[in-house]
């Protein structure tokens, strides 16, 4: 790579430019990542991928299986499961995204700065961890429906309020032992501002465990999403998502195989793909991992 | 008849990253009684052939292409995991680099010292006992009865290494080797752990390697010398011999990088840069408030090295840290005039660019996730000396002036080796161009070689930016080297200070005088 003509954003950056250009490399991670595009992609266009409404009913039709006209198969209702699939993912895709970005957000920001200052504030900050912790989530989710109103997007921010504690957790844990380094010692030294160290030195390097949790993350907030949804506290009927088409699939597993199948098996393909792409991306961001 | 003849011992490690050859044809014997010492710098494959001939190389990725390594009549390299089992830490024992490491912290050291004898000879608790208990009287223990039920961590590193010391004699082996077993201690205590070893080998008349990057260390204690370089035998021959008439260049290159004589009065002008008076340094810890530094007062002159030298845990570096700093402390501390204690973090900011630190460890006080180029430009963006192509600019003459390569500034520091990891540190330090510069044993983490150039490096940069630097060390060859005054502090007091080559020929204090007679140059 010649050197002489690197601007200095380029340079401000190289650990993400670097990082790219590993993660290009590994072909595991960039075949998750086009799975998870294609299928985002086909839920977003969802409309002009079936012919078919989510709520439209058939009812003459009934549960039938796989065929020319209904790829996945129909419902006991008589609806199209590929577009219930595609519509579905739209709740499931987005849950998986608001409430780990939340999550992300929160908890990384709220763990890095109670392991970086330490003392008094850290005992505050994690207290309060603690606390919510101590909750039972679903009465907390249950209180901020009840004094907020119940809307979607409220929904998604919930449980990503739910999430972020262990992330909190994981990162001050790492944080704590990073600032005893003496690179953050070093960074002090020459008059780097407590922020510019937090994002500088120490979250770069405490980004692995934080990325393998996310990928653990996502799949945990799309079932809690199904959960509440059963209990009647998230999406209504006719609506769907991924989590409650299967609990549905489960019921009928004996007489419907596919309507259990069919959304298992996309949320599978959506997992594999989220491990495989985390994987690579803390592999693309370790720059010990590879040496070329 | 030899007690180890080792023969044509060729050891390569397999990696993704290809095949690299560590030991290459390697062939030495041993007798009974005899001491041999193995030198060479980080890499040459010292280690690696003795690891080899215990088992104790991870396979894969190692591998033992060749040889053999007979020892009464068994060749460790092809006997059975049980046989091997048998003679390791039986017949042969090992004592390791890093004491702090080497005891499980969970198990009280008795208990970890009987464990060869019950697991080899089979004796019952209460002999192991009493035999551990002698052997702890045998390596210097004091209170042995009672010490038996010691956590490792209430021992000092010094302790722990003679700890590990009795627990490799407990079997009653016939060939002990030591890998660097003095490099993590300071000179005094290394003193003491040189001794010993020579010691027990003489009483016990057993056979001893002794592996050390340090010529310097093995010199007093070595009958024979064998050099190492890249995996092959350079030279090997009675250590008289090798020290007086080095024929292969290598040696002759490790003999001249022992740090000998004084520095050359440099041209200090008699204006001090840093004064401090009655620095007081306080921590808290569940005992109560601790003085870690009491009333010390000093001067650092214009264009001067002022080393700094005392033992792990005299405080040495926390007088350092603390005109940073980068811990907080009381009394009175001024640099060019102005007051540095009494500063907030703001207010103390505009100095940061004027004093720097430059640290022991090159491993840890690099961010590894940052290249050279992020970590030589974060102290010029931060104070606003250089940005867009002035930026690349100011790098790329930092980066001649340590002596890197230009074409590494997209490298990361695990790319790199100690010595060069070090560079880049001090590149960082000199960055801002600062007038002071704290380095905190620069040099005490790296092979005698490297410590050469490392040396060399920061002598130059002091002339040539007219820098004035507090050298800390614990070792007194290597601030006589550099150093123009020294000033020696024990338990956070100051007890001695002077012209190098006053304190060297005439040292006033006990303290000092202890420390003069424990630099291993003085031991031979």
């Amino acid at each position: 790579m010649a050197i002489s003509n690197f601007d200095e954003t380029e340079v401000g950056q190289s650990l993400w430019q670097d990082a790219k250009q590993r993660l290009r490399k590994n072909k595991l991670a960039i075949f998750g990542l086009t799975v998870l595009l294609v299928i985002g992609l086909a839920c977003l266009l969802a409309p002009w991928i079936t012919p078919y409404g989510y709520e439209e009913q058939n009812l003459g039709l009934g549960a039938t299986a796989p065929s020319w006209q209904h790829w996945m198969g129909t419902d006991n209702l008589g609806r199209d499961l590929l577009t219930r699939v595609l519509y579905g993912g739209r709740v499931s895709i987005t849950v998986g995204l608001i409430a780990t970005g939340v999550a992300l957000l929160v908890g990384v920001t709220w763990g890095a700065i109670a392991g970086y200052i330490g003392g008094r504030t850290d005992a505050i900050m994690m207290r309060i961890v603690d606390i919510i912790y101590a909750l039972p989530f679903m009465i907390f989710i249950v209180l901020l429906m009840v004094i907020f109103g119940r809307s979607l997007l409220l929904l998604f921010l919930a449980i990503g309020l739910v999430e972020w504690l262990t992330m909190a957790r994981i990162v001050r844990g790492q944080v704590q032992s990073l600032k005893q380094l003496e690179f953050v010692e070093a960074a002090r030294s020459m008059g780097l501002s407590q922020w510019t160290i937090i994002r500088r030195h120490i979250i770069p390097n405490a980004i692995g465990p934080v990325i393998v949790y996310t990928t653990l993350t996502i799949p945990n907030v799309m079932l809690l999403e199904a959960f509440l949804s059963f209990l009647g506290l998230g999406i209504q009927a006719p609506q769907s998502s991924w989590g409650l088409l299967i609990s549905a699939g489960v019921e009928t597993m004996e007489e419907y195989p596919w309507l259990l199948i069919f959304p298992g098996v996309t949320l599978s393909l959506v997992l594999f793909s989220l491990n495989f792409l985390g994987d690579g991306l803390r592999d693309a961001l370790d720059v010990r991992a590879s040496k070329d | 008849m030899p007690l180890l003849s080792v023969n044509n011992l060729s050891v390569s490690f397999h990696t993704r990253n290809g095949v690299t050859e560590a030991v290459k044809d390697v062939s030495f014997s041993l007798s009974k009684g005899e001491t041999l010492g193995i030198v060479g710098e980080s890499g040459s494959g010292k280690s690696v052939s003795c690891y080899s001939i215990m088992g104790l190389i991870p396979q894969p990725p190692g591998r033992i292409e060749s040889g053999q390594a007979m020892l009464d009549n068994i060749d460790l390299l092809k006997c059975n995991e049980k046989t091997q089992l048998d003679i390791r830490g039986n017949k042969v024992a090992m004592i390791f680099q890093d004491p702090m490491t080497c005891l499980n912290p969970y198990i009280r050291v008795g208990e970890q010292l009987i464990e060869p004898l019950t697991y080899h000879k089979n004796v019952s608790r209460i002999v192991a006992k009493q035999r551990a208990i002698e052997l702890l009287k045998e390596v210097g223990i004091r209170d042995p009865e009672a010490n038996f039920d010691a956590w490792p961590h209430e021992f000092s590193g010094g302790m722990r290494q003679r700890v590990m010391i009795a627990m490799a004699l407990i079997a009653e082996p016939e060939l002990l080797i030591a890998d660097e077993p003095t490099t993590a201690l300071d000179v005094t205590i290394q003193k003491q752990i040189l001794e010993l070893v020579a010691d027990i080998q003489k009483r016990r008349n057993i056979a001893v390697i002794f592996i050390s990057h340090d010529l310097a260390v093995v010199k007093g204690l070595a009958d024979r010398i064998m050099v190492m370089k890249s995996g092959e035998i350079v030279e090997e021959g009675e250590t008289n011999t090798v020290f007086n008439n080095p024929q292969h260049e290598y040696t002759k290159k490790l003999i001249a990088a022992i740090p000998t004589g004084a520095k050359k009065a440099s041209q200090v002008v008699d204006k001090s840069l840093v004064q401090v008076d009655n620095l007081v340094v306080e921590f808290t810890t569940d005992q109560g408030r601790f003085r870690a530094i009491d009333e010390v007062s000093f001067d650092v002159k214009k264009g001067e090295i002022l080393g700094l030298v005392g033992e792990s845990g005299s405080g040495k570096s926390t007088i350092g840290r603390s005109l940073l700093q980068l811990v907080s402390a009381s009394g009175k501390a001024t640099f060019d005039g102005i007051s540095l204690l009494d500063k907030s973090a703001k207010e103390f900011l505009p100095l940061r660019r004027r004093m720097q630190m430059i640290f022991q460890d090159p491993y840890a006080s690099l961010n590894p996730r940052m290249n050279v180029f992020d970590t030589l430009a974060e102290p010029l963006k931060v104070h606003g000396i250089a940005s867009g192509e002035g930026l690349v600019e100011a790098v790329f003459a930092l980066m001649d002036d340590v002596g890197l390569d230009r074409k590494f500034a997209r490298k990361y520091p695990h790319e790199f080796s100690g010595g060069q990891r070090q560079r880049i540190a001090i590149g960082r330090a000199i960055a801002t161009k600062p007038d002071f510069i704290v380095a905190d044993e620069p040099v005490s983490a790296l092979d005698v070689t490297i410590q050469k150039q490392i040396l060399e490096l920061i002598e130059s940069l002091v002339k040539k930016h007219n820098l004035s630097m507090l050298f800390i060390s614990h070792d007194l060859a290597v601030v006589r080297r550099i150093c123009d005054r020294v000033i020696v502090l024990k338990h956070g007091v100051l007890v001695e200070r002077g012209h190098v080559n006053e304190v060297w020929s005439s040292p006033q204090h006990q303290y000092t005088q202890s420390l003069l007679n424990a630099t291993p140059d003085a031991i031979a």
